[in-house]
């Protein structure tokens, strides 16, 4: 507590930038850096495809990401804007489709779903964060429905003897339970060692990125949770009401089969978990997850496909504005009170 | 109770958010006494409320504490002079919040004590802990208000009003506000460290004027030193010290009383709804001057700090000296210096003169390097709802911001709007870099009544 002499003026005063509270940075990730996340989570999905499928995986994933990228360029430039390749927005719709089609898929499949995710899936909505629907799933939509001999069940299984790749030769877990009634084991269902859609194929890879992704908070794991939940209770409840002769077949499918098996787990943590598509607030993830759950339940017993996660994941993409309004949280304290009427 | 909920204190509150404390730029310095200006601005409105009137004519020369602007309605503040010296022609300040104020300039002439003397004379000398029966509750609230108090913690909110006992609304519980959660500032801190005492005999008065039975002296777990100052000065007392956890925004009244009462405060209502009556560490120890030797407020702490200005320092300054001022006496600004905030980086307000007064509710000056506000460029929001993970009051940010930016009052009301406390959160923590505070603030004013 001394008193100086006249303190030294700083010859000439750097200019002061006025902005708004709070002016502090850094406070959380970036969008670039959340969807990096996304890109970083599908890696063991990914490397688990390539050991299944060789280089059929690397191609589809590779052409669906250079497609979406590209169609992203376009249609930005159509817009009059500039192109925001940067965000990595475009990247993850690439890769979350790659992984969700199947190996066999022809190249231009790839491609036209990649032009519909991101023309119709993202940009006539007005981009980046205003889509309804999941991109990804707005483009594997279109693509099943326009290509469906690429796509369907048919789609996955290579002629015995063409290929060298065993698993190639056995139709996907659901398929054989929904039409010939065989469950799969648990060994080949959780670490991958069979047929099915390039990222679903192993439970583990998708458990590791989703854990992830749910530790950096870029997704959020109510969302996971309560689908998974509906999964398993649906999938339980059905198991209690089968009995021998019943019509059926996906009732008696132990729930633990229909949780590993299918695009259960990769929807759970890669698809639904998409921000823009899904509700804001914790109680709105917990209802729009536990939907996803439920419906693909009621696609895979009751209706002609054997998997639902893309239709189940568009359905409640079409509630979220609704489940938002529905679970608007009341605040600390309790609602504004209204001015006493004078 | 008539309102608002009550639970066991979970000492802590849900959600908010972890920034970087910073303090270490002036948490180690003692308190410094920098040179009486040669003049002073002082603002006829520091306060919430009615402006003071002024009640000094040009050229009449005042003496150190002399009222110069009278706050004639209930809720107002009188001003003081902190200097002696002749006043000059009423002229006008610029607030930091952008408002433009009359204000009286006082020139100094004549001696204040300088240095170590003005210390003692503010904080020095003894504070009784006992014998304070001896003031009637009336009398330490007409005190109060003659000595111009406000509270000190930034809101200025006229303390005689919040003194004065309601028979509608009884208060049990007085929370005396030591968090100081706002990055850097660190003014409370060495009050609390340097001058418990007067805290302590403030706090004391404070319970006496409201009614408290029981006595709270909150300071967040980053500032351990301070606590146990507080809990030696108070031995003796009612006085309980509570230790809380280091969150942003802790310090803010309605996150403050339900860590540390488990009492939630109605929205639109104030603590006092729920029996609790909050005051700022620096109000109390301006309370008992103005009690226990009539001395009006006329000086203050604030915190000069950041990596934007040479030296970091803690300066007990008369109210009116300018942010110049204060910047010279620290040496002037780095190269690096990018934004000069009066008060706490996540809600202070950016300077763009340094020419503007300290006023009664100015609790610093933080000036941030280019670094430290190097904002990611905006993009859209992608509704990754982080905002709405970090709200401490439980909105939802994004929505809000998105009515008020479209003007969309009905979307704004469904939200619940005019409940934000504007703590900075969620534009904190977006990373699509929106101004989302900013932008729910301006829809707050924009919103039309009902």
């Amino acid at each position: 507590m001394t008193e100086p002499s006249a303190p030294p003026r700083a010859p000439a005063p750097p200019a002061l930038v006025v902005t708004v509270a709070p002016h502090l940075a850094g406070g959380g990730p970036t969008t670039r850096r959340m969807m990096a996340d996304v890109l970083t989570g599908l890696v063991p999905a990914l490397v688990m495809a390539t050991v299944v499928f060789r280089w059929h995986a690397v191609k589809q994933v590779g052409l669906c990401i250079l497609a979406c990228l590209a169609f992203e360029a376009l249609f930005a430039k159509m817009r009059g804007k500039r192109p925001s390749l940067g965000d990595l927005s475009a990247a993850v719709t690439g890769a979350v489709l790659g992984l969700s089609l199947p190996w066999s898929a022809p190249w231009y499949v790839g491609i036209v779903a990649g032009g519909v995710a991101v023309g119709i899936g993202k940009a006539v909505f007005g981009g980046l964060g205003q889509n309804l629907f999941n991109p990804a799933m707005v483009g594997r939509a279109f693509v099943m429905i326009a290509f469906p001999a690429a796509m369907g069940a048919g789609a996955f299984l290579a002629e015995p003897g063409s290929s060298a790749l065993e698993v190639l030769t056995q139709a996907t877990p659901l398929s054989a339970a929904k039409q010939a009634g065989v469950a799969a084991g648990f060994w080949p269902l959780f670490v991958g060692t069979r047929n099915g859609s390039l990222g679903e194929v192993s439970a583990l890879a998708c458990l590791l990125g989703g854990l992830y992704l749910c530790l950096r908070r870029t997704a959020s794991w109510e969302i996971p949770a309560g689908m998974l939940a509906a999964v398993a209770i649906v999938a339980a409840a059905g198991n209690a009401l089968s009995g021998p002769q019943t019509p059926l077949p996906m009732l008696g499918l132990a729930a633990w089969r229909h949780l590993l098996s299918g695009a259960v787990l990769f929807g759970a943590f890669f698809i639904a978990t998409d921000p823009v598509t899904s509700p804001l607030t914790p109680r709105g993830k917990w209802i729009f997850g536990a939907g996803i759950g439920t419906l693909i339940m009621v696609i895979r017993i009751f209706s002609g496909y054997p998997e639902g996660v893309m239709f189940a994941v568009l359905i409640m993409n079409s509630l979220v504005p609704l489940i938002d309004r529905w679970t608007i949280p009341v605040p600390v304290g309790g609602p504004v009170p209204r001015p006493a009427a004078k | 109770m008539i309102a608002g909920t009550a639970s066991a204190p979970r000492g802590t509150f849900a959600r908010g958010v972890h920034p970087p404390g910073r303090k270490h730029y002036a948490a180690d310095a003692a308190i410094e006494i920098p040179p009486t200006p040669a003049q002073v601005l002082l603002p006829l409105q520091q306060h919430l409320g009615a402006p003071a009137e002024p009640v000094v004519k040009n050229r009449q020369v005042v003496a150190w504490g002399e009222v110069v602007a009278r706050g004639k309605g209930f809720v107002s503040a009188s001003v003081h002079s902190p200097v002696p010296g002749v006043v000059g022609l009423l002229s006008v300040a610029t607030l930091p919040n952008g408002r433009h104020v009359p204000a009286i300039p006082v020139k100094t002439e004549g001696q204040l004590p300088a240095g170590r003397a003005l210390w003692e004379e503010i904080f020095g000398g003894d504070w009784p802990r006992t014998g304070l029966e001896a003031y009637a509750p009336e009398k330490i609230v007409e005190a109060a208000r003659e000595a111009g108090l406000v509270g000190m913690g930034g809101a200025a909110f006229p303390t005689h009003v919040k003194l004065a006992r309601n028979e509608k609304r009884p208060v049990d519980t007085l929370v005396v506000n030591g968090c100081e959660c706002e990055p850097y500032l660190t003014a409370d801190y060495r009050l609390m460290l340097e001058a418990p005492a007067a805290v302590v005999s403030g706090a004391l008065l404070a319970a006496r004027a409201s009614g408290a039975s029981r006595i709270l002296v909150a300071v967040e777990d980053n500032k351990p030193a301070a606590a146990e100052a507080l809990r030696r000065a108070s031995e003796g007392t009612p006085i309980e010290v509570k230790v809380l956890p280091t969150k942003y925004p802790m310090g803010g009244e309605r996150q403050l009383v339900v860590a540390a009462l488990g009492r939630t405060v109605p929205t639109g209502g104030l603590p006092l709804d729920v029996g609790v009556l909050v005051s700022n560490v620096g109000t109390a120890a301006a309370l008992a001057r103005a009690v226990l030797r009539g001395r009006p407020l006329t000086h203050r702490l604030v915190t000069v700090s950041g990596g934007g200005v040479a030296r970091s320092a803690n300066l007990l300054v008369p109210i009116g000296i300018t942010y110049r001022e204060l910047v010279e006496f620290c040496g002037g600004l780095t190269s690096s210096a990018a934004v000069a905030v009066a008060g706490g980086p996540m809600m202070g307000f950016a300077l763009g003169t340094l020419e503007v007064p300290v006023t009664k509710g100015t609790s610093g000056l933080t000036v941030l390097t280019a670094e430290d506000v190097a904002k990611a460029e905006q993009t859209p929001c992608i509704r990754c709802g982080r905002c709405v993970e970090v709200c401490p009051l439980g909105l939802v940010p994004t929505r809000m911001a998105l009515a008020s930016r479209h003007r969309d009052w009905d979307l704004a009301r469904r939200y619940h709007l005019a409940a934000c406390c504007e703590c900075g959160c969620c534009a904190y923590v977006c990373p699509a870099g929106l101004p989302l505070t900013q932008l729910i603030r301006t829809g707050k004013a924009l919103m039309p009544r009902e």
